[in-house]
């Protein structure tokens, strides 16, 4: 019997949310970590019951937890994240350098293969491991070590390292998303690191078309074809064939080609789901109704998603890490909104219900997929 | 032994009720206290004040008997009430809504 458990992510604490298979009835267990900023938790695929949660706040910093029952209990594990040797600058906003600094953590990836090693994407922008089960981390400092960096800008949420994907066949193979720097491939385990921006533009840049300064707000795959890559730009919604090395826009006919968050079907590589966005400062749905864009094609061609959904009077926003794919038969879609809702469709976007609709504003969503 | 007043929030980190007490070996001065407070409770490591270079968070002061010693070395020595334990020394989270 298949279950599934949504690892919901907060401005105020983190939520548990479980159900069967039919992802009708739901259980909702929280708020842990009450009045902390939750950026991101996730499970685990080497042992689901061992979850990372990111833990901060403005006054207290950061703090990792881990829970090894399912998110149940938990403890707190390392929170020392020292960049390798002399951090440099980054540019501020204004152009001028900046010291590089740790604020938190944006996004927790476990190994698929062993539950002791798990990736963190932190702002200011790097990437570290841990190999003790987030006791001890060390960062992979050839990514900011890639001559770029100096050249790198934080976006309007700050300069950060945000999404981390794992080659599922060839773990050297990684890919990761700043804002505003770009998209970035190691295949060597991240020692060693390239820019893939080619294709892109963005005007808020002096060169449109510049290998590093794009703000990219989320990229995505599906684990069946991890060289086909999709990616929501802060405006721009694009593709790529060939694992980074070009990308191509597929915005098509969408009512507005700016937005945050990204999934892709777990069983049709070609299914695309993006959360259109009204510009990049008003922050809610076009005309107030809250649609999710589905594509069949890959992209271009986009079908707006609206049952049970609300149509009129909704501005909400939907945040990059706020949207996360189950592996049920049935394909699971879920997402997050600022204004504490969390969303399912069980059926591939068709027909959506709330599971809860009064929790704070939504940072972070992750469903686990479980077999009992 | 000194007595500490903590924010609520690191009282739940610390899974500690109402005041810490911890022995200082010497000088009761503001660095010893954070080392003495860290090391009874090693989860407040980074979150009172930088792992490395021990600068104190920006959104944490340093009350005690009145005086405010956010902006003072560590090697200060804290105030003769909190050494010997008749006044708590108040690790203070800035007021702020949100």
């Amino acid at each position: 019997m298949s279950s599934v458990r949504v690892l919901v992510g907060t401005r105020k604490g983190a939520f548990v949310l479980t159900s069967d298979g039919a992802r009708k009835e739901w259980s909702i267990g929280g708020p842990h970590f009450a009045g902390w900023e939750i950026y991101h938790v996730k499970g685990s695929p080497a042992d689901p019951n061992r979850i990372f949660a990111s833990q901060s706040s403005s006054w207290f910093g950061q703090v990792v937890q881990r829970s090894d029952d399912g998110g149940k209990t938990w403890q707190a594990v390392g929170n020392q994240f020292t960049y390798d040797g002399v951090p440099g600058t980054h540019q501020w906003y204004d152009g001028t350098p900046h010291p590089w600094e740790f604020k938190r953590v944006w996004h927790f990836e476990p190994s698929a293969a062993d539950p002791e090693t798990v990736l963190a994407g932190v702002e200011d922008a790097a990437l570290f491991k841990s190999t003790d089960g987030g006791q001890n981390w060390k960062e992979l400092s050839g990514l900011r070590g890639h001559g770029s960096g100096p050249a790198w800008a934080p976006g309007a949420g700050g300069l950060c390292l945000h999404t981390i994907m794992v080659h599922p066949d060839n773990p050297a193979r990684m890919y990761i998303a700043i804002s505003a720097a770009g998209a970035f491939r190691t295949d060597d385990g991240g020692a060693s690191w390239q820019p893939i921006n080619k294709g892109l533009t963005s005007q808020h840049i002096p060169d449109p078309a510049a290998e590093v300064g794009h703000c990219v707000h989320r990229i995505a795959m599906n684990r069946k074809r991890p060289n086909v890559l999709f990616m929501q730009k802060h405006w721009d919604v694009m593709r790529s064939d060939n694992g980074g090395d070009s990308w191509q826009e597929v915005s098509g006919n969408l009512p507005t080609d700016f937005g945050f968050a990204m999934g892709v079907h777990a069983h049709e590589p070609e299914t695309v789901y993006v959360v259109p966005i009204k510009s990049d400062s008003e922050h809610f749905p076009p005309d107030g109704k809250l649609r999710v864009f589905r594509s069949r094609t890959g992209g271009n061609d986009w079908e707006p998603l609206t049952k049970g959904l609300p149509q009129q009077d909704c501005y909400v926003n939907v945040l990059r890490g706020a949207m996360a794919i189950d592996s049920m038969d049935s394909c699971g879609v879920y997402f997050g909104t600022t204004g504490g809702q969390v969303y399912v469709s069980a059926d591939s976007g068709d027909n959506w219900t709330a599971i809860v609709r009064d929790l704070p504003p939504v940072l972070s969503v992750e469903v686990q997929t479980l077999t009992s | 032994m000194i007595r500490i007043e903590l924010p609520a929030h690191l009282r739940t980190l610390a899974q500690v009720n109402g005041e810490v007490q911890v022995d200082v070996a010497g000088a009761a001065t503001l660095g010893a206290v954070l080392d003495a407070l860290e090391a009874r409770h090693p989860v407040l490591r980074g979150t009172i004040r930088d792992h490395v270079t021990h600068q104190r968070r920006a959104f944490v002061r340093f009350f005690a008997c009145e005086e405010d010693f956010s902006h003072e070395p560590p090697e200060t020595p804290l105030p003769r009430a909190v050494a010997a334990g008749a006044e708590p020394f108040l690790v203070v989270g800035a007021l702020a809504g949100g």
